[in-house]
């Protein structure tokens, strides 16, 4: 047995960020993106975005994640916390209100404490990740079909002004949530993506001097990370789109989040699916337009495809 | 001899200046265009030829060459497909079209392979009547640009080949010239007779593997799942192109490495995108294993396949299949020394002649010019095809026996090492000698 | 008249049927119900029968159609009637990217919208849209017949062959090697043709378009064009 090799060396694409051929694809997905303009829809927001969400199970049945802005105190922020062995977290901490959603775990906490917060977090506790941070924003993924995921979390209990989630089908053998959009980089922002970047590794590079952290090896999150530093130094959520078309290369169909806002954009080809719907209820948006058959009055909805390389966003007052 | 003489420095030339890179310039100043041309990549790359298969000796007992079996079949198409392929040796003819080759070409390839029980493609140009009745088993390619593509053919193929990319040019469209669009190419392509017809890089219709799927799934309900659903794909990032692959539903990969010819396309497109097969091949068997698909679904493997150790080595790697074209077309009578007179004429010598993207091929198989697609006897050129994957399935058979082995299949990477290091980290195995796999346990 | 019911039977069993049927069948007329959008509804078809989808359709409806006719009361997903051969493919509503792509034959009408890159690389099919039409639509096309009653978006015929583009609205722009061509009475013979069998002969009149096709200035390489490409 002498000429036995030994293959028990780690596989070639077990991880590590120094590989200039790694990434991990998020191009295999279905997304969806609700905003609304009426308040009494409000309550139903985590009922429609999960009926959203679960007709686009086809197009990515691995895993889901979705993000909810609903009420928030002003002077507060929240955590939204990704782990195991979350009960009794909020006691350890002190000084913050938690609930417990599964898996994930959102805490309320004064905006002075959430240095303090953070800083316990990464010491005490470095396996937990905070996913998403804001006055408003909850995020939640999870592996299983999404439907399944969208109960464990109870989306369809949650309320909201407005709402973005993903289905997403896993390209590793080991299905994972870190490729799981939607990806926040800044405060109550948040994005998810179609597509395929083909420059997300030099704007990685030329983001994270400016101290835009990433988290994964996901083009969508260099995405969010770009949107996040334009929205720091001071742009609108539709200039820091209108930015993006000159700087992100290759194929996208965004869909955005922020505390007030919501925007669509598509790259300037254009090729991945696109359909939305507008009423004087609400902006709907959805990879296909199976998507959007259960809204409310989507009969009377204008129904278009958005335009390549349009920026087009709404705002609440 | 005059010693007092100071001596002269001979005239050197530039190595990186070369004489072909001189005329290359000289040519692009004159003319304003890239080089176009057909074949493939011509500059030395990592191969087969830097691995070696360590025979049986004393820890490993070989199998008697002409009484004991190695046996040489292959199924394909196991994953979802009611009717998959039986070919009797994993040796395959890879996808060229009618209009880039002479009907009498296409035919002979079909002669060749059904001789050998083995099966046949098409390629950006629809089916021909001659091709469908000279191949027992045929696979029909669907491509970006849908020429000459219809239901009625679909139904008719033995498989499906969905086209991303070729090795030659990963993410480039076809080019046929005009010179090669006559009537009978004209009309299968709905194309005007004698126009520059630049083919689409991208499908129509369906962009990235989420919307792959789906065409996946309508190409199935058109054909009723019967037909295996191979897609191709072009060497480059091979782990995620196969893991994409499968995800979207394949039955079969065909992985084409860069040394994989082409009908015409930019030289320049030819000799710098893409990675060598030897390089591609463990990656996406990785891919297949980390998803529990090696073995479920088939791997074909093209680019430079030139003998049987280069078959056997490819299946070691962990490929199902191989996939041949220029050593086939070379098996019919391309750049034969026969009409060296004519290769002057122009302007190339045989053994080096690519300007398959002018149709005037002496040997006839690259062109639409009646009178020299003539010289092509398809049955005698059919015949030396089936020779020669008699000789590839014979010289891996060889091989494999002196291994122990009593299918090809049974070949695998650790019976082989590399004679460089290049060749033992892209293949992942040790450098003869040695127990090094470079890039591995942290090298 | 045979419904099937897709809240109840598969997309296979509905293509199955559908394959199955022979020219001596006295079935001819067959309604899909509840098709939620489904993919790959009614594919493939090669008999002269009627299939009415009642609702939605994903992506690929009556795909590489020949021979039958397929009404969709509703939206249709991307590349609806993609490579159709010959046969009436009509959209209710609107139809989302790449609506005839590559079709070879066969009659393709939408009564809404079509979004980006109808008709691209369209092979002989007429398409009628009484809507309007999105960007990049008509690229690459060989042959056929684009008739639009509403506007064209940009880059309306990029690198087009000898497919013929007649639009009654605006077009935003025009691609590369796409110019404006003067209409002659077999033009117009042929816009009365294609909007009678589209059912439009009395919203819209042959007169009110203008014709886009070819400047064929690529059909050869030239160094000076080079940007084009």
């Amino acid at each position: 047995m002498f000429l036995e090799i030994d293959d028990t060396a780690p596989p070639l694409y077990d991880g590590g960020t120094d590989r200039h051929d790694r990434e991990t694809p998020g191009f295999m997905c279905g997304i969806v993106g609700l905003f609304l303009k009426d308040k009494a829809l409000e309550p139903q927001l985590g009922a429609l975005l999960a009926g959203m969400l679960e007709v686009m199970t086809d197009r990515g049945p691995d895993s889901a994640g979705f993000a909810v802005y609903g009420a928030g105190a002003p002077g507060h922020v929240k955590l939204t916390v990704r782990g195991a062995d979350l009960d009794g977290l909020a006691d350890a901490i002190g000084g913050v209100k938690a609930t417990v959603r599964d898996s994930h775990l959102v805490l309320s906490l004064p905006a002075a404490e959430e240095d303090r917060v953070r800083g316990w977090l990464a010491l005490e506790r470095p396996d937990l990740v905070v996913i998403g941070a804001g006055q408003r924003i909850e995020l939640y993924k999870e592996v299983g079909l999404p439907a399944d995921v969208a109960t464990r979390f109870n989306l369809a209990g949650m309320s909201g002004t407005h709402g973005i989630g993903h289905t997403r089908m896993a390209t590793e053998s080991a299905v994972t949530t870190d490729g799981a959009h939607p990806f926040s980089t800044g405060p109550d922002q948040c994005l998810v993506h179609n597509g395929s970047l083909s420059n997300h590794r030099s704007l990685r590079r030329m983001l994270e001097p400016h101290g835009i952290a990433f988290t994964t090896d996901n083009d969508s999150e260099v995405a969010a990370g770009y949107l996040s530093w334009k929205l720091r130094e001071g742009a609108s959520l539709a200039q820091a789109l209108e930015d993006s078309l000159d700087d992100l290369d290759g194929f996208f169909t965004f869909v955005v989040g922020t505390e007030s806002g919501f925007a669509v954009l598509r790259d300037p080809i254009s090729c991945k699916p696109a359909v939305m719907a507008e009423t004087d209820r609400y902006v709907a948006f959805g990879s296909e337009y199976r998507a959007l058959v259960g809204l409310p009055g989507i009969e009377h909805a204008r129904v278009f495809e958005p335009e390549p390389a349009r920026v087009y966003a709404w705002e609440h007052g | 001899m005059d010693l007092d003489r100071i001596p002269q420095t001979l005239p050197r030339f530039s190595a990186t200046f070369d004489a072909h890179t001189l005329s290359e310039i000289r040519r692009a100043a004159a003319t304003g265009i890239y080089d176009i041309r057909g074949g493939g990549t011509k500059r030395k790359l990592p191969h087969f030829d830097d691995l070696l298969f360590l025979g049986a000796s004393i820890s490993r007992y070989p199998l008697e060459g002409y009484r004991e079996k190695c046996a040489t079949d292959v199924v394909l198409g196991t994953r979802f497909a009611k009717k998959p392929i039986h070919l009797k040796i994993p040796i395959t003819i890879a996808g060229m079209s009618f209009g880039s080759l002479s009907a009498q070409a296409k035919e002979a390839l079909g002669r060749g392979a059904s001789l050998a029980g083995t099966s046949t493609t098409t390629g950006d140009g629809g089916m021909t009547p001659e091709e469908r009745g000279q191949s027992q088993t045929l696979v029909y390619q669907y491509l970006p640009s849908r020429y000459g593509m219809n239901p009625a053919d679909l139904r008719k193929a033995d498989a499906i080949e969905i086209v991303i990319g070729q090795g030659a040019k990963p993410g480039g469209g076809g080019m046929l010239l005009g010179q090669k669009i006559s009537d009978r190419v004209a009309e299968m392509r709905t194309l005007p007779k004698g126009i520059d017809q630049r083919s689409a890089c991208r499908h129509p219709d369906w962009t990235g593997p989420d919307d792959l799927e789906i065409k996946i799934e309508e190409l199935r309900e058109i054909t009723d799942w019967e037909k295996p659903i191979y897609v191709k794909v072009g060497a480059t990032r091979p782990y995620y192109d196969v893991a994409l692959a499968v995800k979207s539903g394949a039955d079969v990969i065909v992985l084409d490495g860069m040394q994989g010819g082409t009908a015409a396309t930019q030289d320049v497109f030819i000799e710098h995108v893409g990675i060598p097969i030897l390089a591609a091949i463990r990656p996406a068997v990785q891919a297949l294993q980390d998803l529990g698909m090696h073995r479920k679904v088939q791997l074909i493997v093209s680019g430079g396949i030139r003998n049987g150790a280069d078959v056997a080595k490819a299946l070691a790697l962990g490929a199902d299949a191989v996939s041949i074209g220029t050593a086939a077309l070379v098996a019919l009578g391309d750049n034969d020394p026969h009409y060296e007179d004519e290769y002057r004429k122009l302007g190339s010598t045989a053994g080096a002649y690519d300007d398959w993207q002018e149709g005037r091929d002496p040997a006839g198989i690259t062109t639409q010019d009646p009178l020299l697609a003539a010289r092509l006897d398809p049955v005698a050129a059919g015949r030396r095809l089936a020779n020669y994957l008699s000789v590839l399935t014979l010289e891996a058979q060889t091989i494999a026996r002196a291994c122990g082995k009593s299918h090809l299949h049974n070949l695998e990477p650790e019976d082989l090492v590399a004679l460089s290091v290049e060749a033992a980290a892209m293949a992942r195995v040790p450098l003869a000698g040695t127990q090094w796999v470079p890039g591995q346990g942290g090298y | 008249m045979p419904v099937i019911d897709l809240a109840r039977a598969s997309t296979r069993e509905l293509n199955a049927r559908l394959h199955a049927l022979t020219p001596d069948d006295g079935e001819t007329e067959w309604v899909v119900a509840n098709p939620q959008g489904r993919h790959a509804l009614a594919v493939g078809l090669d008999q002269p029968v009627t299939v009415e989808i009642k609702g939605h359709a994903g992506y690929y409806c009556a795909g590489m159609n020949a021979e039958a006719t397929v009404i969709v009361d509703g939206n249709v997903g991307v590349g609806v009637a993609e490579n159709m051969m010959s046969g009436t493919v009509l959209v209710k509503g609107d139809a989302s990217q790449a609506a005839g792509a590559t079709a070879h034959g066969g009659l393709l009408v939408i009564e809404g919208d079509a979004s980006a890159r109808c008709g691209i690389s369209m092979k002989g099919v007429d398409i009628v849209v009484k809507g309007s039409i999105g960007p990049m639509s008509a690229f690459m096309a060989q042959s056929g017949n684009l008739v639009v009653l509403g506007d064209a978006g940009d880059a309306l015929g990029d690198s087009i062959y000898e497919a013929r583009i007649y639009v009654r609205g605006s077009v935003k722009s025009l691609g590369a090697d796409c110019i404006e061509k003067e209409m002659r009475d077999e033009h117009r013979a042929d816009l009365v043709r294609l909007l009678a069998a589209a059912g439009l002969g009395d919203v819209a009149h042959a007169d009110e378009f203008r014709r886009y096709g070819s400047a064929r200035q690529l059909y050869t390489f030239h160094v000076d064009n080079a940007a084009a490409y």
